[in-house]
């Protein structure tokens, strides 16, 4: 990697839709036209997606310069500037960023730094040593007794330990094992296993055959998600260029292990992350889950002792043999170990995917990573761990993240997903999308999962229409712990968590809506009426031709009135309005 | 459309390795899915037929995953993230635009057979929240004033 002059576009889904592939286009064309000895390659997610698109120009002694935000005119200007005249742009850099300061970069450590479709650069990293190393130096129990050491737990939202889990399957004998990589990531905000698909492929490809090894399975599973269309291609490139290589198929580095990966397309059901889920659908089944035990590790896909480990989690393991699992468990907490990625999405000022050690405070991570609320508007809470996890209130900013701590919460860690709110969410909004998400996705095995839910939803919908009694708030909460305590899979066990969590830490706002009418982040419709103050009001009527119902009229002065029952409330008045002559109310004092 | 014979299912599995048996039917479905764009009663029983499995349970997984199509969709797909950075930031507003622009609910197909409107989960574009995507290009940080120019290019040409 060293010696060269090189520029990486980061293209990932992120950098594409945020249109690198005609600046990476460009850049190619510029470089060609004037014969540069420079390399243009893609790489994967840089994590940076607040800055999309961006190029990174590494000099040959290894300096960096990252560009952000980059259109024709600045791609053009850093080939003439930078490249040509070998003066960096200061001003299309990013320059000294906190972004990265305090990140640990164990599973991203390749990402946005190789070409993902190039088996020589991940090698060129290192890449398949690990393998190598296992294969041909460790028996299958050191392997799991590496990742026991190093205590690496399940990173898909579990959080069992993996070195357990392997020596479990390991114990079995049976003449076939299967070895599957759950990447079905079905978590509404979470992105990181896609990212580490598109930007290290051959990183997840590597962890499976070293599990396979440790447990003695000959035969792996991606089941990965139809929606990520990206990901599977590269996941494609990387086995039959690792089936070239000899990386993957018979007798792997001349020993008698052989490994061969097969992709499986999930067809859309978020339910078949659970894991005996995942293998009725493999199996070619409606995704239902089924009472465990018996445990995959004993008997799992066709019958047989199966692992399933997440994409993160694999994507750990090559690097925990290769710098061993004292300095993996060197970083993070008493009980848990080693880093965690994120995927940082809302309402925050630097939205990407970050990976930190364990154990640091939530509040760092929204301040000091993601440069706190976007706007410059108030934190209200952090969603933690999607449709099964909760949502922590600002108060407990100083809440570490680790597993233990943030289930103390209500929340989970999960499988990553942190979503910023603020003071402009609506609480029991929120609670009613992730249980509307659930709801929909139980596969209807439970009756309370299927049923419960369903009522739950039902009164969440109410008190968005100002309806119900204060009681109700009791009554939701007794059915989300019976939906809990019912419900044979993870589904249905965590998906009344967005509920309890936010009448536990939101209750005001649940009493507000129901006692008052009034929701004070004023997003729930049947709740808000829009005035046009006519004090304030211009007459100018850019407002008029804006209102897709046609609800704005002259008033009797020279200003505008809206006409409550025609108004559906979509809030393009306000948005257009030059002067903030509308206002949103809510409560008593719309009567 | 008209339905295709076992032969030509018996060849979309052949192209894809797929022998009969259970673990084909999720794969066998996808491809002629892929293929034709949704799955016909007639080819529904053939791979039925093909992997040896009821065509009662074959309709099972096909209702009980929401990639798969029992009706032919429009020649573009629009698919509006419903996440939940999505949602906090608007994407309920995009869907109700493109349903005002398109003159459809969501699950419908326009009436000349160009555009079919679905929302879904996530897209895992969090970032660019509220994101789109129509056919396999993704398109984030949607405003409801950039729709119809993000919507222009399929109109015209018909698209890619």
């Amino acid at each position: 990697m060293t010696g060269r002059r090189e520029i990486r576009v980061g293209l990932a889904t992120c950098g594409i839709a945020a249109g690198a592939e005609p600046v990476l286009e460009l850049l190619r064309a510029e470089v060609d036209t004037r014969g540069l000895n420079v390399v243009v390659k893609p790489v994967g997610c840089l994590g940076m997606c607040y800055n999309e698109p961006l190029v990174e120009v590494i000099e040959r002694d290894g300096a960096s310069t990252l560009y952000r935000r980059l259109d024709e005119a600045a791609v053009v200007r850093i080939v003439e500037e930078h490249l040509v005249g070998g003066a960096p742009v200061d001003e299309l850099a990013v320059g000294d960023d906190p972004f990265f300061r305090d990140q640990v970069r164990i599973v991203l450590e390749n990402c946005g730094v190789i070409d993902p479709e190039s088996l020589e650069e991940y090698r060129a990293c290192g890449g398949y040593d690990a393998l190598q190393r296992a294969l041909t130096e460790m028996s299958p129990e050191g392997v799991v007794e590496e990742i026991t050491l190093s205590g690496l737990r399940g990173r898909g939202g579990g959080g069992f330990p993996t070195g357990k889990k392997w020596s479990l399957a390991a114990a079995e004998s049976a003449p076939i094992k299967y070895m599957i990589c759950n990447a079905d990531e079905g978590d509404p905000g979470a992105f990181m296993d896609r990212s580490v698909l598109e930007g290290d492929p051959h990183r997840v490809l590597e962890g499976m055959a070293i599990a396979a090894y440790a447990i003695g399975a000959s035969r792996g599973y991606v089941y990965v998600r139809a929606e990520y269309p990206l990901a599977i291609r590269r996941l494609d490139k990387a086995i039959a260029a690792a089936r070239q290589a000899g990386l993957l198929g018979e007798k792997l580095f001349d020993t008698p292990f052989s490994f061969d990966v097969a992709i499986k397309e999930g067809a859309g059901a978020f339910v078949c992350g659970e894991e005996t889920a995942l293998i009725a659908s493999i199996e070619g089944r409606r995704g239902a889950p089924r009472r465990r035990p018996p445990y995959p590790s004993e008997s799992g896909l066709m019958g047989r002792p199966t692992v399933i480990n997440n994409v993160e989690t694999l994507a750990n393991v090559p690097w925990i043999l290769r710098h061993g699992a004292d300095r993996f468990a060197g970083y993070g907490t008493e009980g848990s170990k080693g880093t965690k990625v994120f995927a940082l999405a809302g309402k925050i000022e630097r939205s990407g995917l970050i990976e930190i050690p364990m154990g640091m405070p939530i509040g760092d991570i929204v301040y000091k990573i993601g440069g706190g609320v976007r706007g410059g508007k108030r934190l209200k809470a952090v969603q933690m761990g999607g449709p099964s996890g909760g949502c922590i209130p600002a108060s407990l900013a100083d809440v570490p993240v680790d597993y233990e701590s943030l289930k103390a919460t209500g929340a989970i860690v999960g499988s990553g997903g942190m979503i910023v709110l603020d003071e402009d969410t609506c609480m029991v909004d929120v609670a009613r999308f992730f249980l509307d998400f659930t709801q929909k996705e139980s596969c209807g095995k439970c009756t309370f999962c299927r049923i419960g839910t369903k009522r739950m939803l039902e009164m969440l919908d109410r008190f968005r229409r100002g309806e119900g009694e204060l009681e109700d708030i009791d009554r939701l909460i007794e059915l989300g712990e019976m939906v809990k305590a019912h419900s044979l899979c993870g589904l249905g066990q965590t998906a009344p968590n967005p509920v309890l969590t936010t009448t536990r830490y939101f209750r005001e706002e649940y009493e507000a809506h129901i006692r008052d009418g009034e929701c004070q982040a004023r997003v729930c419709r049947d709740l808000i009426t829009f005035r046009i103050n006519a004090e304030t009001c211009r007459d100018c009527k850019l407002c008029v031709p804006q209102c897709p119902v046609g609800a704005i009229a002259q008033g009797a002065g020279a200003y505008q009135m809206i006409d409550e029952e025609t108004c559906v409330r979509c809030g393009r008045c306000r948005d257009v309005c030059p002067f903030s002559a509308i206002d949103v109310v809510t409560g008593k004092v719309r009567a | 459309m008209d339905a295709l014979s076992l032969s030509q299912v018996e060849g979309t599995a052949e192209r894809k390795n797929l022998v009969p048996g259970s673990l084909s039917v999720i794969p066998l479905l996808q491809a002629v899915q892929e293929r034709f764009g949704y799955i016909s009663e007639r080819q529904l029983e053939e791979v039925a037929e093909y992997t040896g499995v009821p065509v009662s349970t074959v309709y099972g997984v096909v209702t009980f995953y929401s990639q798969f199509r029992l009706r032919p969709p429009g020649r573009h797909l629009i698919r509006v993230c419903q996440g939940t950075a999505c949602h906090v930031l608007g994407a309920g507003e995009v869907l109700a635009t493109l349903q005002e622009e398109l003159g459809i609910c969501e699950g419908e197909t326009t009436g000349d057979g160009l555009f079919t409107l679905e929302s879904v989960r996530c897209l895992g574009c969090c970032s660019l929240a509220p994101a789109i995507m129509i056919d396999e290009a993704t398109h984030g940080r949607v405003t409801r004033e950039a729709l119809p120019e993000i919507l222009a290019p399929y109109r015209v040409g018909g698209g890619t």
